[in-house]
C-alpha cells in the first residue's frame, strides 16, 4: 500500500526520536519499566495474536529469567550481557519443556495447562533456596556492560534497555513477516488446512512458543537489572494476567499494541500504586470493557478507523 | 520415609484432609466441566464465585442471623441467579466469537470481584463457626462431624449432578445441545435458555462449594484464586468437559495430595501439577477425556 508507507516510516521516526529523548522528559526508571513490560506483552502478542495460542503463564518465563539473571550477576559476578543471555536461555528451556507438553492440547485447554505449569514454576520459586523465597533476590548489582561501561546511571541503563527492547521488537517484526511467520498465521486461521498442506504444525507452534518464551525471558532479565531485584511477583499469575491485559488493551496482532497497552497498564499501576486492590478492580473492569466493547484494542481500532476513512476517500474519488 | 512407620492416626488424618480438599476440587471442577461441556468456555470467575458464595453465607449469619443450613439453601440459588444474569447480559454477546474472549471476560470478573472484596475485607479471613459439633471416635482416629458431613454431601451432590446430566431428559437436552445446537433448536428446544440455565447451574455449584468451605477454611477474599489454579489442573487431568472425570480426578487428587503431605511434605503443593504433566505426557486428552476436546 503506497499511501501508508510514508506514514508508517514517519511514525516510526517519530517513535524512535521520542524514545531517545524520553529520559530527559520523564523518569528513566518508569520508562524502563514501560519498555520491559512492553517487550513481555509483545512476546505474548506473538503467540496470542499471530499463532492463536493464549498462553496464560508468561510470568514463568519473565520471572525465572529475572531470578537466573539476578543470581548470575550477584553470586557468579557474571557480565550483565552474559547474565541476561543466561536468563533468556533458561526461559527458552522452560518454554521448550513446557511447550512440548502444552502444545499437544489446543484452545482453552492450552491456556489452562500453561497456567498450571506456571503455578508449578511459582511453587518451585517459592521453595527453592536460590530464589530467596518471600524476600526474593535483592540488591542485584547492575555491573559493567562487557566489563567497560558501568550501568549504575539510570540514563546509561535506559539506552541499554532501549537497544535490547528494540532488538526484541525487531525480531518479532521479522518473524511475523518471514515465511515462517506466514505459516504460523496459516495455522492460526485453519489448523486442519495447514496440516493437510503438509506442515508439521506442532513443530511450528513449538518454535514460536520457545521464541516467545525467550523474549519474555529477555524482558524479565532486563527487569531484574533495572530494578536490581527479582521477586515472587515476577513469577505470579497476576504478572501473566497483566501481560495479557496489555496485549488486549493495545490490540491483538499489532506491532505497536503491546507498547500502548504497557503504557496504559503501567500508568494505571503507578497512579494507584498505594491501592493494590483498586488496581486489581480496575484491571478487571478494563478486561470486561475491552472484551465487550472494543475487542480490537486501541491500535486495532485506530487501524480500522483509518481503513474505513481510506475506503470512503477512494469511494468518493471514483 | 516408609509408609509402615507412620502411625495409622496420621494416615487417617491426612486421608481425611485429602478427602476434604478433594470434595472441593470435585465440586468446583464439576461446575467447570458442566459449563465447559455446553458453553465451551472456561469459567475463570469460578474461584471468585466460590469465594462470593462463602461471603454471602458469612453475611447472612452476620447481618441477618440466618445460619449455615439456611445459607446452604439460599446461597446456591442467589449465585445461580447472578450467574444467569452474567450469562444473559455479557457472555451471551460473545457467543460465536473465539472462546478466548469469554475466558478473558470471566478472568476480568474474577479480578474485579477479588479486588472489591480485598478492598472491603483486606487479606484476613472472617471466622465462620462450624454448624456441627462433635465427631465420631474411631479406635485409631477422631473424625469431626462437620468434615464427615462435607465429604458425604459433596459426594452426593456430585453423583446427583452426574445422574441429572447423564440420565434425565433435561440432561439429554444438554448433551444433545452440546453435540449439535442447530439440530436441537429445530426440535423446538430453546438452546439459548439452556445455555443460561447451564451457566447458572455451574455458578450455583461454585456458590454451594463456598458455603460448605466457609466453616473449614476461613472466609477470605483470596480463597478462590488460591484454589482455582489447582482446580484447573484437576479438570485437565480428568479430561475437559467430562463430568465423571471431574469427580473422580477431584477426589483422587485430594487423596494423592494428602498422602504426599505425609510422605514428602515439600511436594504437597505441587503434586497435582506434576500429575497433570504426567497425564499430559501419556494421555493428552485427560484420564476420562475424549480426543476431540
Amino acid at each position: 500500500m503506497p499511501a501508508t508507507r510514508p506514514l508508517a516510516i514517519g511514525l516510526l521516526l517519530v517513535a524512535v526520536l521520542a524514545l531517545v529523548a524520553a529520559p530527559f522528559l520523564a523518569y528513566p526508571v518508569f520508562l524502563m519499566k514501560l519498555l520491559c513490560w512492553a517487550l513481555l506483552a509483545a512476546s505474548l502478542n506473538l503467540l496470542v495474536g499471530h499463532v492463536g495460542l493464549l498462553s496464560f503463564g508468561h510470568a514463568m518465563f519473565f520471572g525465572s529469567a529475572a531470578y537466573v539473571t539476578a543470581h548470575a550477576v550477584k553470586v557468579w559476578s557474571l557480565d550483565p550481557v552474559l547474565a541476561v543471555m543466561a536468563g533468556s536461555a533458561s526461559a527458552a528451556f522452560i518454554g521448550l519443556v513446557g511447550g512440548l507438553l502444552a502444545i499437544r492440547r489446543m484452545g482453552t485447554a492450552f491456556s489452562m495447562i500453561t497456567l498450571a505449569i506456571a503455578q508449578l514454576v511459582y511453587f518451585i520459586a517459592l521453595r527453592s533456596p536460590f530464589t530467596g523465597g518471600e524476600d526474593g533476590i535483592q540488591d542485584v548489582p547492575r555491573g559493567r556492560l562487557l566489563g567497560l561501561l558501568p550501568l549504575d546511571s539510570d540514563l546509561t541503563m535506559y539506552y541499554v534497555v532501549l537497544v535490547a527492547v528494540c532488538f526484541g521488537f525487531w525480531l518479532i517484526y521479522r518473524t511475523v513477516h518471514s515465511p515462517f511467520g506466514h505459516v504460523l498465521a496459516a495455522i492460526r486461521d485453519s489448523e486442519p488446512r495447514a496440516i493437510s498442506l503438509g506442515y508439521r504444525v506442532n513443530q511450528y507452534k513449538l518454535t514460536a512458543y520457545v521464541l516467545s518464551a525467550s523474549l519474555a525471558g529477555l524482558a524479565g532479565a532486563l527487569k531484574a537489572l533495572v530494578f536490581q531485584i527479582a521477586t515472587l511477583t515476577d513469577v505470579s499469575w497476576t504478572t501473566s494476567g497483566e501481560a495479557l491485559l496489555m496485549v488486549i488493551v493495545g490490540g491483538v496482532n499489532t506491532l505497536a499494541g503491546p507498547l500502548v497497552g504497557a503504557i496504559v497498564v503501567v500508568a494505571m499501576q503507578n497512579y494507584f500504586a498505594s491501592f493494590a486492590e483498586v488496581v486489581l478492580m480496575l484491571q478487571g473492569l478494563v478486561f470486561i470493557v475491552v472484551v465487550l466493547v472494543f475487542r480490537r484494542g486501541v491500535v486495532g481500532e485506530w487501524k480500522a478507523w483509518r481503513q474505513r476513512r481510506q475506503a470512503q476517500a477512494s469511494g468518493a474519488a471514483t | 520415609m516408609n509408609l509402615f512407620d507412620i502411625p495409622p492416626a496420621a494416615i487417617v488424618g491426612q486421608l481425611m484432609v485429602g478427602l476434604i480438599n478433594g470434595s472441593f476440587y470435585a465440586l468446583l471442577s464439576l461446575g467447570l466441566a458442566i459449563i465447559f461441556g455446553l458453553l465451551h468456555i472456561v469459567n475463570f470467575a469460578h474461584g471468585a464465585q466460590y469465594m462470593l458464595g462463602a461471603f454471602i453465607a458469612w453475611a447472612m449469619l452476620e447481618y441477618l442471623g440466618l445460619g449455615y443450613w439456611w445459607a446452604l439453601l439460599i446461597v446456591p440459588l442467589v449465585t445461580a441467579c447472578l450467574g444467569m444474569l452474567i450469562e444473559r447480559t455479557m457472555l451471551r454477546r460473545l457467543h460465536g466469537l473465539d472462546p478466548v474472549y469469554a475466558l478473558l471476560l470471566t478472568f476480568g470478573m474474577a479480578l474485579l470481584l477479588e479486588g472489591a472484596f480485598r478492598l472491603k475485607f483486606g487479606a484476613t479471613g472472617q471466622p465462620y463457626a462450624s454448624p456441627l459439633e462433635g465427631g465420631i471416635r474411631l479406635p485409631f482416629a477422631y473424625l469431626p462431624a462437620y468434615r464427615v458431613w462435607v465429604i458425604a454431601a459433596s459426594l452426593v451432590i456430585c453423583l446427583t449432578t452426574w445422574w441429572f446430566v447423564e440420565r434425565t431428559r433435561f440432561g439429554a437436552y444438554l448433551r444433545a445441545a452440546h453435540e449439535n445446537p442447530q439440530l436441537v433448536r429445530t426440535f423446538g428446544i430453546r438452546v439459548p435458555l439452556l445455555l443460561t440455565l447451564t451457566y447458572g447451574l455451574g455458578v450455583g455449584l461454585a456458590g454451594l462449594g463456598g458455603v460448605m468451605a466457609a466453616p473449614i477454611y476461613q472466609v477470605n477474599p483470596l480463597m478462590g484464586s488460591n484454589l482455582i489454579v489447582v482446580v484447573f489442573a484437576v479438570v485437565v487431568i480428568g479430561g475437559m468437559g467430562s463430568i465423571i472425570g471431574a469427580i473422580a480426578a477431584g477426589f483422587g487428587l485430594g487423596v494423592v495430595e494428602g498422602l504426599t503431605r505425609l510422605l514428602a511434605p515439600d511436594y504437597a503443593g505441587i503434586v497435582v501439577f506434576i500429575v497433570m504433566l504426567l497425564v499430559l505426557a501419556f494421555k493428552p486428552a485427560g484420564l476420562f477425556g475424549r480426543g476431540d476436546l
